[in-house]
């Protein structure tokens, strides 16, 4: 009987271990999206509203100027394009938020959060399979976009691809933040109120900044202090192949305090401790 | 915060037989919810190769404190240890020997059976050539072996609790803690998985923790806990607990231990 109680000496992690758990989320948050189908087909037709009927009402209303990247005059769906790269990542973000928060309340986050490998990592994990998974909904929407004449040089399908995923990690942590203070499932609601559609609409994914400007100097600022701008805005660039460094040290910070903060507020001994039970008593 | 004083690993040092150091160790744990105080300075062990029931009522503090042996919450005040290994101090290390069934289901219902076990192998950085033989292994354990490929969400009530169970085991845990499995089984779903239950108990040395508020489940040679409202009321071999209530059952002894406040599905 004595064998069952061999007690190993603490022996951490090896490298291939953390590997494996993270190949094993990713793996897993793909598969559950490849079940998903219709968050796949809104996740696509929502950018997709935005550019066949939005863009194209609006493309007589709003006249481009010449702005970096673009060199020649574009056309509205061309300018509105990396703005809807983005929104993609942000919903994705929020619906993984959403699913934690659903997670939670289910369960389901048990056997994640269980999992010996240190906490921060599995969050991490969970945030590089979001982004992952958002990189898809991405690239499915660039295939359909070039044959609306969206047409970056062929380079720039590359050179964006970094952009998305620290855009990606920016956003999916923000959602990561937002859903450890989220309560319950209703909740969400309020998130779209109050997080994705400001976010949205107070940066320069629908309109250049110098024409808000020209509207209102606080909306203005509002929106150059918006992260989400400078994701936009390194898409943007990144799309034809050049580094705005300003959006580019903008997200990576902002990417940074979001991380530590969700991974803060899911540490046990602090963020989910102060609350109630998670449902299963009362 | 309170910061627990140094745990077991010293504490149990003097204890030459390693075989005493409990596969689960709770040492004065009280936790509260704001204002509310879910648990109260509840001390119990268990022991390898032993199976304890936690018996209370919805509501008498079960599910917390399952969350915080599985480190959901975090302790604020008391210990917990998973083989001499403080859950707060070396997490790691101790929810590496432990292997939890939840209440809520907590399967993913779009996706295989393998590809559940699969999922969680990876949780706990089990490689895939490991991990599916495991699984395959397991799957065969538990007569599921066909079903391999189908999706959970085509399985019934019972089957998704022995694979809950087969998961649990896949990293090979030698304390085994089950939150109300059987609610909402049919009886011969229940008998299945807790014969499986006792099976490892005798067979593999693993130490269970079985809450529950179903008193049949319970039989001679058992450990119990009784939790009510926050507070360990009684605890030891099932058959003292009975004979220390001066009663002839556990129902009884549950009865007379809690009081007369007692009503089915009471609590907070």
């Amino acid at each position: 009987m004595s064998s069952i109680i061999t007690r190993d000496a603490p022996r951490g992690f090896s490298a291939a271990e953390y590997m494996t758990c993270l190949t094993g989320i990713v793996w897993r948050e793909g598969l559950r999206f490849l079940h998903q189908r219709e968050r796949f087909v809104s996740a696509l037709v929502r950018p997709l509203v935005w550019l066949f009927i939005f863009a194209a009402g609006f493309r007589q209303v709003l006249g481009i100027s010449i702005i970096p990247p673009y060199e020649t005059y574009i056309l509205y769906e061309v300018y509105i394009a990396p703005g809807l790269m983005a929104m993609i990542q942000l919903f994705n973000g929020m619906q993984s938020s959403l699913s934690m928060v659903y997670d939670r309340e289910m369960g389901n986050m048990r056997t994640l959060l269980v999992s010996p490998l240190p906490r921060g990592f599995l969050l991490f994990c969970k945030l590089l399979a979001g982004t992952a998974v958002s990189l898809l909904q991405v690239y499915a929407f660039l295939l359909i976009a070039w044959f609306w004449d969206i047409t970056p040089p062929p380079s720039g399908y590359l050179t964006v691809l970094p952009a998305l995923i620290l855009s990606g990690l920016m956003l999916g942590s923000l959602g990561m933040l937002i859903s450890s203070g989220i309560k319950q499932l209703e909740n969400f609601a309020g998130v779209m109120n109050f997080v994705i559609f400001p976010m949205f609409f107070a940066s320069s994914a629908l309109y250049p900044l110098w024409r808000v400007q020209e509207g209102s100097p606080y909306l203005y600022y509002l929106c150059e202090a918006n992260p989400f701008t400078h994701a936009v805005e390194l898409i943007r660039f990144a799309f034809y192949g050049q580094i705005n460094w300003i959006s580019l040290a903008v997200v990576a910070a902002c990417t940074i305090v979001f991380m530590i903060g969700a991974i803060w507020a899911y540490d046990p001994s602090r963020g989910l401790a102060r609350r109630g039970p998670a449902g299963g008593e009362g | 915060m309170t910061s627990p004083a140094p745990i077991t690993e010293q504490r149990e040092a003097p204890r030459p037989d390693p075989a005493a150091v409990p596969a689960l160790a709770i040492d004065g744990v009280s936790h509260s919810y704001g204002p509310r105080r879910a648990l109260m300075d509840v001390s119990f062990n268990v022991q390898p190769a032993s199976f304890t029931a936690l018996l209370g009522l919805n509501g008498a503090g079960k599910s917390t404190l399952f969350s915080l042996i599985t480190r959901l919450f975090g302790i604020q005040s008391g210990r917990v240890g998973i083989f001499g290994h403080d859950i707060s101090r070396s997490p790691g290390e101790a929810l590496r020997l432990l292997g939890v069934v939840f209440q809520p289901r907590t399967l993913d219902l779009d996706l295989s059976l393998t590809q559940n076990l699969l999922y969680h192998a990876a949780l706990h950085g089990i490689s895939r050539r490991e991990a599916a033989a495991r699984s395959a292994e397991l799957l065969g354990r538990i007569g599921l072996a066909d079903r391999a490929g189908s999706k959970v969400r085509d399985l019934s009530g019972g089957q998704m609790r022995r694979l809950e169970i087969a998961r649990a085991l896949l990293h090979r845990p030698r304390l085994l803690l089950l939150d109300e499995p059987t609610v909402g089984l049919d009886v011969k779903a229940r008998a299945d998985i807790i014969s499986h239950v006792r099976q490892l108990v005798t067979e593999q040395g693993i130490g269970v923790l079985w809450a529950t508020h179903l008193f049949d489940e319970i039989v001679a040679g058992d450990d119990l806990v009784v939790l009510h409202q926050g507070k360990v009321l009684a605890q030891g071999p099932m058959s003292r607990v009975v004979a220390e209530a001066g009663a002839q059952d556990v129902n009884t002894a549950f009865m007379r231990l809690t009081g007369a406040q007692v009503m089915p599905g009471g609590g907070t």
